[in-house]
């Protein structure tokens, strides 16, 4: 296989396993085990194809295009370090997916883990194999995000929640900053690909932005490997399961500061500011981990620390400036993977088995699990630096580094031995502490469980990972020195300088310090005893040092106190002062620029102005004014004024030559009115006294009344101004030419507006009809648990009285009032059906040559069914006509979609048209474009979502009866009134209970049995209910 | 005829602002809806306001601006007056629910305290 797919599967392997154990079943724990253990082993085989490549010093390299406009491509690189460090993170990851699957238990839902840890995965591969700054970023806040998701895997706990969210909240802080810093290093080497930046050294760090850059992208590092003052995230991540902790702090996420460190080591360091910084903080995070550690009283407590510690050590010999040191730092980084990973698990062993991790109570483990025991002290040993272990080998070599550094300063030179030893000294003794108190002395009685070996499985990655640190120890050169000189040379290249990997250097320096710290540890510890006797927690001295509580007073002062008091003093709940804000706002930044640089009016010009039209919009000025002064004690006349403003503005567009906008106008009116009568019913009577004092409203109100008065008087006024500047000024050539010159030649057809919807811009228009479907589902939703305000429950008072009347005069039924009212007009209703029909057809087909299309059609057949039920009620259509406006919707949206994916099999591009003129017998010729197929999921889509939107809300009506006491419930057919503004006539006439003469009896059955009206002559071939009466019943 | 149109947009735009600023739902949804016209108006306006400029081309021709309506905008405000009755019906849903929820028609859930 070529290099590219192998380097693409390289970093896609881990999430296409991702995404295969994220659809595996809840408790799928060995099906998803053995998918990740797959993945992983893969991902670690697959990097062996590369290693003749890289060891022979080659990078290997494959390009992608991923945002050419911005000159970013998405470049997967692997040279020596990148091939080392992700054999570590397959490696030790597939050791930690055969771990996991027996530390996790059969409660938690594993696929969800491994779909976590897999992801992770990715991203820390996707980071060390980028081959661009940018990329590496973006990789780089998916492995916070990831850790995020893994730390907070039990979140059910507090401790995880909190744990996952501190961590998330410095990592990715400090992710951002590294991004911030990419940018600028970016721009200072004129590019972002790794090969350039990594050539311009020099260049970085003469420029001015050099300490800029520097700044940011070791905030990034620092904070994601947890180094002093960014350190407090990494003990709380412990909340985590202890495979996510045996990766995360070993192998991965804290190493992915290191990584980046080292990665950039050719462009950043060798200067004093290098020096300082990172240097300061290996330094004092090396020495104040290491103490803390010892006073741990949790074994992932101290292995927490401890790992702080090791990572201060790692950074300090980055900051080091030295070659030397820096081979020592990448040995480390590799040393300390495999001892830390083995000793999380063997806290994770140690905990699965006895139930508690607490050092004071666990004790001679020695006698129970032998075996564990032996790993666990081998791994700490080498944690400790005890000779013949791989941890011995790279702190000699930071023992000789810390003696021979050049350092700026010279007193220096005496701290950075010293400092060695003492963290050294503390490394034996936090080591001492967890082999001795958790393994030997005498067997433990009150555990929570009765100890003993784990599962020979569980304990094969440990084995596996101790042995490791055996034979790196015993035969370094043989086992790691390969691949240390890959990484390194990496790096350096021709400046590698020449080391020696051996156990035995003969009695130099370095040993000598070795062997005083080990005996400084050992004596710490037994000094210690009585301390660790009392079990205090925290260590002594630095115990009121909390980083986390720090960092907590700062997330409450910043996400909560001074959100809070801007919120107080800047921001309102109330909805008024904002849209006053909002309009205040937009007029000062409209007439601002108005007046600085003048509107350009041209003089009022009173010529062609048509009477009829003036008078118009007389009309429509008074009906808009009105419904401004009426919309509050008088609701149905506001509506009836609104409509007035609408018919206007109708007018105005056939006069301005817009037929399709005129008639898609005049349609939504009277769906918006109907609409809105519907909505009535539910709104609570006001009375012009209501709620106010008798007097009338006092000073204060009249004020604020005059206020929003100017307010709104600006609003239209500059609303005039700026309409009146734009339209008086000359037509700018605008795209609206190329429209007009190729709508027929090459959409095939002369309607313009609607070639445009349906063709030019069919995908906007797939859009708008996505979103009228969302929103009209949205409506549904929303209906189906809606409940009414108490006072609106009862019987609107016009059908009180109508059923009062029928039930006061003997000769009369119940219904009887309202099933005369009307009744001529609901015969033509009825027969204008197929009418209204045929015209929405007609306007469908037409659509593209001549005024109409899908969504005047739509909206026409909406009509057609309104008009049915405000004639037969809504019982009666729905026995009578199969109404199911979901279907009608989804027709529609499959049918716009199915013809715009058709072009694919054409090999066009999405939603291309084709289109002819054929001729048919009798109608003459049509034109036959796919754009009427799709005009026709337009249409079928338009039409669903009215007539959902619009008879959810009527059917509210019929089910609100079920939430009132039997005593005041209904007659039948008052039960299909509607709305409130049953003045004679709009409500009224929807109310009309059906001429079919089942009616009456369908509503108690309704209301005792639930089920839907199906009954009757009418309904019996035709019409199963449509789904809504089902879900009438649901007034939950 | 462009000043009439502006000053009619003008005050559309006006007393749909003035019923923004109401505390009764029911003159928001008004407001929003006189707004609405105002803004299709204005943005039809961007095409300028022409009388018996044909809409609809010759059968077989192209057209050009000299002689037809601009499409353009009129594409635009079409759309724009369906989804404004979506965004209008899924306004009275909510108020509607938040009428039931709440107990009041006032745009922020509860009445103001006097």
């Amino acid at each position: 296989m070529p290099d590219e797919v192998l380097l693409l599967a390289a970093i896609a392997l881990p999430w296409i396993g991702a995404c295969a154990t994220g659809l595996l079943p809840t408790h799928a724990r060995n099906a998803a085990a053995w998918i990740a253990g797959g993945t992983a082993l893969a991902a670690f085989l697959l990097l062996w194809a590369f290693y003749p490549t890289v060891a022979a010093g080659g990078v290997a390299r494959a390009d992608f295009a991923w945002m050419p406009q911005l000159g970013l491509e998405f470049s997967v690189r692997l040279d020596g370090l990148a091939w080392v460090f992700a054999a570590l993170v397959s490696g030790i990851g597939g050791l930690v997916v055969l771990y996991a699957r027996y530390y996790m238990s059969r409660e938690d839902p594993v696929p969800r883990f491994f779909t976590f840890l897999l992801a992770f995965m990715g991203a820390m591969t996707g980071m060390v194999l980028s081959g661009n700054l940018v990329q590496l970023a973006f990789f780089w806040e998916l492995t916070s995000l990831f850790s995020f998701l893994l730390i907070g895997y039990w979140y059910h706990t507090p401790a995880a929640r909190d744990g996952a969210r501190m961590a998330l909240t410095v990592t990715a802080t400090g992710g951002l900053a590294l991004f911030a810093g990419v940018l600028v290093l970016g721009h200072i080497v004129g590019g972002y690909d790794l090969d350039l930046v990594l050539s311009a050294g020099d260049r970085v760090r003469e420029h001015p932005l050099y300490l800029v850059a520097l700044v940011l992208i070791l905030l990034g590092a620092l904070t994601k490997s947890a180094q002093f003052p960014f350190h407090f995230w990494l003990p709380h991540a412990m909340a985590a399961p202890t495979p996510v902790s045996a990766y995360l702090h070993s192998a991965t996420l804290v190493k992915a500061g290191i990584f980046l460190m080292i990665r950039l080591w050719p462009v950043l360091s060798g200067t004093d500011a290098w020096f300082w910084l990172v240097g300061s903080a290996g330094l004092t995070t090396l020495v104040v981990g290491a103490y803390i550690a010892i006073f741990q009283n949790d074994l992932k407590g101290l292995l927490a620390y401890s790992t702080i510690s090791h990572l201060g050590l790692i950074t300090l010999l980055i900051g080091l400036n030295s070659n030397l040191a820096l081979v020592a730092a990448v040995f480390h980084t590799m040393n300390h993977a495999t001892f830390k990973a083995s000793l999380f698990m063997a806290a994770g062993i140690i905990d699965h088995e006895t139930g508690t991790r607490d050092i004071r109570r666990l004790s001679g483990l020695n006698a129970s699990m032998p075996f564990t025991t032996r790993l666990a002290v081998v791994a700490a040993s080498a944690m400790a630096g005890v000779p013949l272990l791989n941890g011995f080998l790279s702190k000699e070599m930071f023992f000789a580094e810390s003696l021979s550094a050049t350092v700026p300063l010279e007193f220096l030179r005496g701290v950075l031995p010293a400092a060695a030893m003492l963290a050294s000294g503390f490394s034996v003794a936090y080591s001492l502490r967890f082999i001795h108190g958790a393994f030997f002395g005498p067997p433990a009685t009150d555990l929570p469980r009765q100890p003993h070996e784990p599962p020979g499985w569980m304990r094969l990655p440990v084995e596996i990972l101790v042995l490791l640190c055996l034979f790196v120890g015993i035969l370094p050169a043989a086992t790691i020195g390969p691949y240390l000189h890959l990484a390194v040379r990496a790096v350096l290249g021709d400046a590698t300088p020449e080391y020696s990997l051996a156990v035995w250097h003969g009695v130099n320096q370095p040993l000598v310090m070795s062997m005083i710290a080990l005996a400084a540890g050992v004596g710490l510890y037994a000094l210690l005893q009585r301390h660790f006797r009392r079990g205090m927690e925290g260590p002594p001295v630095l115990r009121h040092l909390k980083g986390q509580r720090i960092f907590e007073r700062t997330v409450v002062f910043l996400s909560w106190r001074l959100a809070r008091t801007l919120e107080r003093l800047l921001g309102t709940r109330r909805l008024q002062p904002q849209l006053r804000l909002v309009a205040a706002v937009t007029l000062v930044a409209g007439a601002a620029p108005a007046l600085l640089r003048g509107l350009g009016l041209a003089p009022p010009a009173l010529a062609g102005l048509d009477p009829a039209l003036g008078l118009v919009w007389l009309i429509g000025a008074a009906c808009a004014v009105g419904a401004a002064w009426q919309a509050k004690f008088h609701r149905l006349a506001a509506l009836i004024l609104l409509g007035g403003a609408g018919l206007v503005t109708c007018i105005t567009f056939v006069w301005f030559s817009a037929p399709d906008l005129a008639l898609t106008q005049l349609l939504v009116e009277v769906v918006t009115t109907v609409l809105l009568l519907l909505g009535l019913r539910w709104l609570p009577k006001r009375l012009p006294d209501d709620g106010f004092d008798a007097a009338g409203p006092g000073l204060l109100p009249r004020l604020r009344r005059l206020r929003d008065l100017l307010l709104a008087v600006a609003t239209g006024a500059g609303l005039a101004a700026l309409a009146y500047a734009v339209m008086t000024r000359p037509l700018p050539d605008s795209i609206s030419r190329h429209f007009l010159a190729r709508a027929y030649t090459e959409g095939g057809g002369t309607n313009v507006v609607n070639v445009i919807l349906v063709d030019f811009r069919g995908f906007d228009t797939m859009g708008e009809i996505t979103v009228l479907a969302v929103v009209a589902l949205a409506v549904f939703a929303l209906l189906r648990r809606f409940r009414p305000a108490p006072d609106s429950i009862a019987l609107p008072e016009q059908q009180r009285d109508q059923t009062a009347y029928d039930e006061a005069h003997p000769g009369r039924t119940v219904g009887d009032t309202v099933q005369d009212w009307l009744l001529v007009p609901g015969v033509i209703m009825r027969l204008l059906f197929p009418v209204i029909g045929v015209v929405a057809i007609y306007l469908l087909l037409r659509g593209h040559d001549l005024p109409g299309g899908g969504f005047v059609a739509g909206l026409t057949m909406s009509v057609a069914i309104i008009l049915q039920y405000m004639a037969g009620g809504a019982r009666w259509v729905e026995d009578h006509l199969r109404i199911h406006p979901l279907r009608w919707m989804g027709t529609g949206l499959l049918l716009a979609a199915g013809t715009g994916a058709a072009a694919i099999a054409f090999d066009r591009p999405f939603l291309t048209t084709y289109f002819a003129y054929e001729t048919l017998p009798v109608i003459g010729k049509v034109p036959v474009a796919s754009a009427l197929l799709f005009d026709i999921g337009v249409y079928s889509l338009v039409l669903g979502a009215t007539v959902l939107i619009l008879i959810a809300l009527a059917h509210q009506s019929l089910r609100s009866h079920r939430a009132l006491p039997a005593r005041l419930r209904p007659a039948a057919h008052a039960a299909d009134s509607l709305a409130e503004a049953a003045v004679p006539g709009s409500a009224a006439a929807l109310a009309s209970p059906s001429s079919s003469s089942q009616a009456p009896s369908l509503a108690p059955s309704l209301a005792t049995t639930g089920d839907p009206p199906r009954a009757g002559p009418g309904a019996a071939g035709a019409a199963p209910p449509a789904r809504l009466p089902a879900s009438l019943p649901e007034n939950r | 005829m462009e000043l009439l149109v502006a000053l009619g947009i003008g005050v559309l735009g006006g007393s749909g602002a003035w019923l923004l600023f109401r505390p009764r739902t029911f003159q928001v949804i008004i407001g929003l809806s006189l707004l609405a016209y105002a803004v299709n108006l204005f943005i039809f306006g961007m095409g300028r306001l022409r009388s018996n400029a044909a809409p609809i081309l010759a059968p077989g021709g192209t057209g050009s601006l000299a002689q037809h309506a601009d499409p353009l905008p009129q594409a635009l405000v079409l759309t724009a007056i369906v989804i404004g009755f979506a965004t209008t019906a899924l306004f009275l849903v909510v108020l509607l629910a938040a009428r039931g929820l709440t107990g009041t028609d006032h745009v922020d859930g509860r009445e103001r305290r006097r």
